[in-house]
């Protein structure tokens, strides 16, 4: 039941194992991928492989399964450079997710060539990843942050954003979708706009890359960063893209083995990038993981799948026109993934509660992007979020679990 | 907080909450039974919703008040919260430990007292972590007032 025929939704889910299970005792209905996705078979044959065949620690042995491990860990590097449509793999950064991708730009960027007197932009729906980091350089640097105002249907004011842009403005850093509304931020132009001022422009892409193929180039970001989780991919792993002359410029974040070049007591000297950021063993297996997720993707038919994910939450905007008592949080025109909601009368945990009971997986609560609650003066909102493996009727089930769920609060 | 006008732990005691949850068999009665005990317990008064009483680490907001009471030495308590099932499971709380002694709420097995209620495999580990504050916040009051 999709509206596109060449879509075989029943084979991809038949790639995810986890999909095909009872929970309460009732087929699982897994509405939370804004949190985490599902893998692969392709992703957990990968990883499992790995561990089979050629575990070694890579870029230090002088033996055969040390070679192999590294040539698959650099080659999942290429993975992602192409996934990403980065210029070239050496600026993909090895991360353990989205929030270490942001706190390293913080770290190594902005605490480093950011003064007193500076500017810092974000937006009033960011995940606290990416606020804190940056409150944080803030608070080191003397820098200002700022903040784009959310209108009430959870896009971004944009007329608002050009007046705070100003020669001061040296970093934006917004989501490129929202984790809490699922408000697609017209990130274009917010690069470009920011690039015009003279600022560098950090992407927080975490809940953009499960949707569709980033193109890091024709964006024109000067960072992006992802988590491999969020994307098919195994958790503890995730990149963080950056351009050349930024990344070559920048301190390194962590100290220790690998992103040096030479160590003596006289003075230190770096590696080159990607490895200057790469201190200690990395998540080998994470990122042999992730490529594999990315290569899982690439084959699919993205496109009818991108439509698919839209025809869900259409579907889910009119089954909530018919459903009373419910509140839309986030009325965006351009939306994806994550659908907010409220029931009135009913605080968001109990709903979550007694969904679960029907084994219809969503989160409650703040989702971590406290100021937008704060916002909107309310607690925190029932999260279905969606992925390309949902159908329609998972989201029939939702509505007849909510309606469940009314009854017995109400 | 002169007298308690909490029926949890006076009148309704847990004894009889594990009674009544033997009887039911699907998990709307179990739950709709938790939500209509959340209603039988008495508001707090503003007062008492002070940084203080609150309880952290539940998902939605708690409070608890307690008090020793001088006539019977007993640990009166009051507890809210603004979502229907952890009021529910807030009372069931009550139900083990509010007029109780210091001594009575810190020996009371509570892991087994929820065993029993074969509530705690249908509680999310979150909900399950909010049970725990309350419970921590409870006990360490009955602490204060043995020593
Ligand atoms: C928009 C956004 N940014 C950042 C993060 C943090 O990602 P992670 O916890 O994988 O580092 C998330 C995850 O919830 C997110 O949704």
């Amino acid at each position: 039941m999709t509206n596109n025929t060449e879509l075989d939704l029943n084979q991809i889910r038949n790639d995810f194992p986890i999909l095909h299970q009872e929970v309460k005792g009732k087929p699982l209905v897994y509405l939370d991928n804004a949190a985490t996705t599902q893998k692969p078979k392709a992703v957990i044959n990968a990883v499992s492989s790995y561990y089979e065949t050629i575990n070694s620690n890579v870029h230090r042995g002088a033996h055969t399964l040390s070679d192999l491990a590294t040539r698959d860990f650099e080659n999942a590097r290429v993975s992602v450079q192409g996934y990403l449509n980065a210029e070239t793999p050496e600026q993909i950064i090895w991360t353990r997710g989205t929030t270490e991708a942001l706190n390293l730009v913080a770290h190594s960027y902005a605490r480093a060539f950011l003064k007193a007197g500076d500017e810092i932009i974000v937006s009033g729906l960011e995940h606290h990843s990416n606020i804190v980091p940056w409150q944080i350089t803030c608070e080191v640097t003397g820098a200002q942050l700022k903040v784009i105002p959310v209108l009430d249907n959870g896009e971004l004011d944009m007329d608002a954003y050009g007046n705070l842009l100003s020669d001061k403005t040296k970093l934006v850093s917004v989501a490129h979708v929202s984790n809490a509304l699922g408000t697609i931020n017209p990130v274009k132009a917010i690069i470009d706009q920011a690039h015009d001022a003279g600022a560098v422009v950090c992407i927080d892409g975490a809940q953009a890359v499960p949707h569709w193929a980033i193109d890091v180039q024709s964006l024109d970001c000067d960072f992006y960063a992802f988590s491999g989780h969020k994307l098919f991919g195994p958790t503890g792993i995730g990149a963080l893209y950056g351009k050349q002359e930024l990344l070559d410029k920048m301190i390194p974040y962590q100290a220790g083995g690998e992103m040096i070049e030479k160590v003596s007591f006289s003075g230190t000297t770096y590696n080159q990038i990607p490895y200057k950021f790469e201190a200690g063993t990395p998540n080998i297996g994470g990122a042999i993981g992730l490529a594999a997720a990315v290569d899982y993707l690439m084959q699919l038919p993205r496109e009818a799948l991108e439509l698919h994910e839209q025809a869900l939450m259409t579907y889910a905007n009119q089954k909530a026109a018919d459903f009373e008592g419910i509140r839309l949080v986030g009325t965006a025109k351009e939306k994806t993934g994550a659908f907010s909601f409220l029931i009135d009368g009913a605080h968001p945990h109990d709903v979550g509660t007694l969904l679960d009971q029907q084994g219809i997986a969503v989160r409650t609560g703040h989702h971590c992007a406290m100021p937008i609650m704060d916002q909107f003066c309310i607690p925190g909102t029932v999260r279905a979020s969606f992925a390309f493996y949902n159908t329609l009727e998972e989201i029939d089930q939702l509505f007849a679990g909510l309606e469940k769920a009314k009854m017995l609060l109400l | 907080m002169s007298e308690s006008i909490n029926p949890f732990g006076t009148s309704i005691t847990h004894e009889d909450l594990l009674e009544d949850l033997e009887f039911f068999d699907s998990w709307e009665d179990r739950y709709r039974y938790i939500i209509d005990l959340g209603k039988k317990l008495p508001d707090m008064p503003e007062a008492y919703k002070t940084d203080e009483n609150f309880v952290h680490g539940c998902q939605s907001q708690v409070w608890i008040h307690g008090e020793l009471n001088n006539t019977d030495n007993c640990l009166d308590l009051l507890v809210e919260t603004d979502a229907h099932i952890v009021r529910g499971l807030a009372a069931m709380v009550m139900a083990a430990y509010n007029h109780q002694s210091p001594q009575t709420i810190l020996d009371f097995d509570i892991d087994a007292y929820f065993e029993q209620t074969q509530l705690i495999q249908h509680l999310s580990p979150t909900r399950g972590n909010g049970l725990k504050s309350m419970v921590k916040k409870i006990q360490d009051l009955a602490a204060k007032h043995t020593h």
